[in-house]
């Protein structure tokens, strides 16, 4: 039997032919990364290859890297594959990777959804034989509504705590979520602060992205000034003393997990907001039956589950253990230094 | 539907209090008086009886959101709870009913006795005529399984705030066996019918635990003490020529313990008396185990009368003459009980006194409270001698000091998801011990289930351990590697044929997460058998 065009191996989804790494987890030399969150951009490779959007991401968290970025659909080969970046609309500048050899098609989705958020360029579907795909939400029970929807509910949320004469804290992770809840939020409602993580990594996508004023919370930053207005902060600020100084204040999280009751309550969160970067079960079979694949690799989330299910409907479907983490519980998986940086 | 699930959704995500009680009294101004007679069932635990049973639930919303029922069993046992479940899978459409409450319960009533044909279009039909949150709080309904963040005492606050009433007086007429069918608000809440209180209880008072050092309580002889006795905490009550035996839980208990039909004619009318039912074997208290037995039988035979014979061993007199005496100082109470156990003991009645303890310091209740365990109680009750019978549980006048619980280090070697807010991580846990099989090989034997006991962190932690080392899974159960020791603690211990380790524990639960052990330095079989007392 041929060698398949890409393997899992103890470092990442390997191209033995053209001896580069997708998404790697241990330190390689070529590395093409397809999103900046740092279960997916790991430090330590010598070369790394992604879209140009995720180049300034990437030298904000991993510091002095070797970056090379790409367009969409600009192909470049190895050793007779090649290789493309198609838009995946998880957050900005992230990439699916389309991989061919001689005819075979292998696309490797990192995270993605198919939702347009406005922010991220939108999720193109890319035909293929063999779709590595993510399933953080591949379960029947995951079902979003359209973001209109629920920005109409932060906002009214927002407006109603104001009112109430309280500070509205809303957690969302650093890169993607906090920028995608700071697009949408009414400023005609009051002014939006940040925590100092969020700011940073706002500051970076800025260039790249149409995003309203928003003003850091410093050791100077007044209780009165910050008085019914939001605050949009990393989920690992919830419960810290640096949220203290909002008080009176009310908490939400924006986060596909809070479908369930069960995730709200256990963060002691007061207002759970189901909003996520990640496709939702009916997201996931849409994109895999429009790649027109046949075989489909499960990577992290529910992937058992979604296998089976999927063979169920008669795909070969199988699942890969990664290190790939999704969204979990507590946000985009994040590097200790990230955790101490929101912590800070 | 739509107030009520709103309601409730409000009840789910707040934390406070006070947003709570508001919510709950802003329902109750606007409520049908019908609504309002279920939300008080509803959030009392009296359920309308149950229409379909789970399995079929399954099966059917499985069909309507067109999944394979092993895709909707497996996302249950993620969900942790199978009306979000069902709400999560089912599409919300458009056609939206405005149906109430009281007309939602009264088709399930009526839905109990269709046909299955009949129960499926029915279930089909609402679940795509409600949203979301109403479709989970319908079959919330229909599953009987309610239970949300809401103390029935916020419930009454919130209804006391509506009606005017005294918190107290509407505690007392909410408590007892009334039919939410058949009765109205206003017989229920409104009305002043001293006919309907006979066979009503006074809502228990109930002691916190003692949490500094007992000296704390400053002079010994301030108080009074005695036993905290292992059994059912009970209201005996005679009145007009009958007897009404209520639990703690508000269940009328008086049919599964024939023997205190002993006390009618002997025992004067007009008298309400607080103990504990224990069950009394070979004239010494038994263990809870016993007692178990008949718990859960709503009739008992006359075996098993004879096998685990019941007394009551009276703490307090909350009436008596007829006259509510909660307000008297509890020395007198206690005098008064004195007099009229000892006026009946002729009689050989299952009743007896539960003894004070005469103690002059607090050195002196130590070494009573020591003797806990021979005497099989679960430690010592601290009364003031001048305080009332309060209602609910209220700090300052009572106090339990409980004996340490037994403990014993165990593996963890199985888990499951929890539900509620621990839904989606592992939270339930198996524990097992040392024990050499007939080849002499040490192998882990399960003892107990635990789940409670570790901090969100530390459950989070466990569940990340678990998820990286699950070795098989059973459905919704994983085997793990041994790897972690815990401390579990437990009230009591019983030889029992029923269990594997050959040994019943109660209410076991995690102490502490013992970091410092390995596997090989937990304890054995053995070690917890020489726990149980002789």
């Amino acid at each position: 039997m041929r060698q398949p065009l890409l393997a899992f191996n103890d470092k990442g989804i390997y191209c033995a032919r053209a001896n580069v790494y997708l998404d790697p987890w241990r330190p390689v030399t070529n590395a093409i990364i397809t999103h900046g969150h740092s279960d997916h951009a790991r430090w330590g490779h010598k070369n790394y290859i992604t879209h140009h959007q995720n180049v300034p991401i990437i030298k904000h968290r991993l510091g002095d890297i070797s970056v090379t970025g790409k367009e969409w659909g600009e192909t470049f080969s190895v050793n007779g594959v090649t290789f493309s970046l198609h838009p995946a609309g998880h957050i900005i500048g992230s990439s699916q990777v389309r991989v061919e050899y001689k005819g075979e098609v292998w696309v490797f989705t990192g995270d993605y959804k198919t939702e347009d958020d406005g922010i991220a360029t939108p999720y193109e579907v890319v035909k293929c034989h063999t779709f590595i795909t993510e399933c953080t939400f591949g379960l029947p029970a995951f079902k979003w509504l359209p973001q209109d929807e629920v920005f109409k509910d932060i906002n009214a949320w927002w407006a109603q705590n104001k009112a109430e004469g309280k500070t509205s804290v809303l957690f969302g992770y650093t890169l993607g979520k906090a920028q995608r809840l700071i697009k949408y939020l009414d400023t005609s409602i009051g002014k939006i602060y940040t925590h100092g993580a969020v700011e940073n990594m706002t500051e970076v996508v800025r260039p790249i992205a149409d995003l309203p004023h928003t003003t850091l919370i410093t050791r100077e930053t007044k209780k009165e000034e910050i008085a019914g207005n939001i605050v949009v902060a990393p989920p690992s600020a919830h419960g810290t003393p640096w949220i203290r100084r909002m008080a009176p204040y009310v908490t939400g999280s924006a986060s596909g997990w809070m479908a369930f009751r069960g995730a709200r309550r256990r963060r002691a969160i007061d207002r759970g907001f189901v909003l996520s970067d990640h496709c939702d079960w009916q997201g996931l079979l849409e994109s895999i039956r429009a790649t027109g694949c046949e075989k489909v690799i499960s990577t992290h989330g529910y992937s058992d589950i979604f296998s089976a299910y999927l063979r169920d409907l008669g795909y070969d479907a199988r699942t890969e253990h990664t290190q790939y983490e999704g969204e979990t519980d507590e946000g985009e998986s994040k590097t200790p230094a990230e955790k101490e940086e929101e912590e800070a | 539907m739509k107030n009520f699930a709103q309601l409730i959704k409000t009840l789910d995500t707040s934390n406070k209090t006070n947003v709570k009680v508001e919510a709950l009294t802003e329902y109750f101004r606007h409520a049908s008086d019908k609504d309002k007679v279920w939300t008080i069932a509803i959030l009392s635990h009296r359920r309308p009886p149950r229409p379909v049973n789970t399995t079929l639930l399954r099966q059917w919303a499985s069909e309507l959101a067109n999944i394979p029922l092993w895709l909707f069993e497996d996302s249950y046992h993620i969900v942790g709870d199978l009306a979000e479940t069902i709400a999560l899978v089912i599409p919300t459409t458009e056609n939206q009913s405005d149906k109430s409450l009281s007309e939602y319960v009264e088709e399930m009533i009526v839905l109990k006795t269709k046909t299955e044909q009949e129960k499926r279009e029915y279930l089909h039909h609402n679940w795509l005529s409600l949203n979301y949150y109403e479709r989970f709080v319908f079959t919330k309904l229909i599953t009987g399984s309610f239970r949300i963040g809401v103390s029935q005492k916020l419930m009454t606050r919130a209804l006391a705030r509506v009606t005017e009433m005294d918190e107290d007086i509407l505690a007392h007429k909410l408590m007892g066996d009334w039919d939410p069918q058949r009765i109205t608000f206003q017989k229920l809440v409104l009305d002043e019918k001293p006919a309907d209180m006979l066979s009503k209880p006074y809502p228990f008072y109930l002691a916190y635990a003692l949490e500094g050092e007992v000296q704390d309580l400053g002079n010994p002889n301030e108080w009074s003490a005695e036993h905290k006795w292992d059994g059912i905490r009970s209201q005996t009550i005679l009145r007009n020529g009958q007897m009404y035996v209520w639990s703690r839980g508000e269940e009328l208990v008086t049919d599964k313990y024939p023997e205190f039909q002993s006390f009618l004619n002997v025992i004067p009318d007009g008298t309400v008396i607080d103990g504990e039912i224990l069950p009394w074997v070979e004239n010494s208290v038994g263990s809870f185990n016993d007692l178990q037995t008949r718990i859960g039988r709503k009739t008992v035979s006359p075996a098993l009368l004879k096998k685990v014979p019941v007394i009551i061993k009276a703490y307090d007199l909350l009436e008596w003459k007829g006259e509510d005496i909660r307000e008297l100082p509890y020395e007198k109470r206690r005098e008064l009980l004195e007099e009229m156990i000892d006026g009946v003991k002729d009689f050989n009645l299952p009743l007896q006194l539960s003894e004070r303890i005469s103690f002059k310091t607090w050195e002196d209740a130590l070494r009573e409270k020591e003797r806990a365990r021979e005497v099989r109680s679960e430690g010592l009750m601290f009364k003031r001698k001048d305080s009332p019978y309060l209602v609910g549980r209220k700090k300052g006048d009572w106090w339990k000091w409980k004996l340490d619980p037994y403990s014993i280090d165990a593996v963890l070697t199985y888990a499951m998801r929890g539900s509620g807010r621990r839904a989606n991580l592992f939270t339930d846990y198996t524990f097992a011990l040392w024990q050499d099989n007939e080849n002499g090989e040490k192998e882990l034997v399960t003892f107990a289930k635990a789940y409670s006991g570790l901090t969100d962190k530390e459950f989070r932690m466990v569940d990340d351990f678990i998820k990286k080392n699950t070795l098989e899974r059973f459905g919704p159960v994983r085997s793990v590697t041994p790897k972690l020791v815990f401390e579990i603690g437990f009230e009591g211990i019983a030889l029992s044929g029923r269990h594997k380790s050959g040994v019943a524990t109660r209410f076991p639960r995690i102490l502490r997460w013992r970091t410092d052990k390995t596997i090989e330095e937990a304890n054995t079989i053995d070690d917890l058998k020489a726990l149980i007392p002789h």
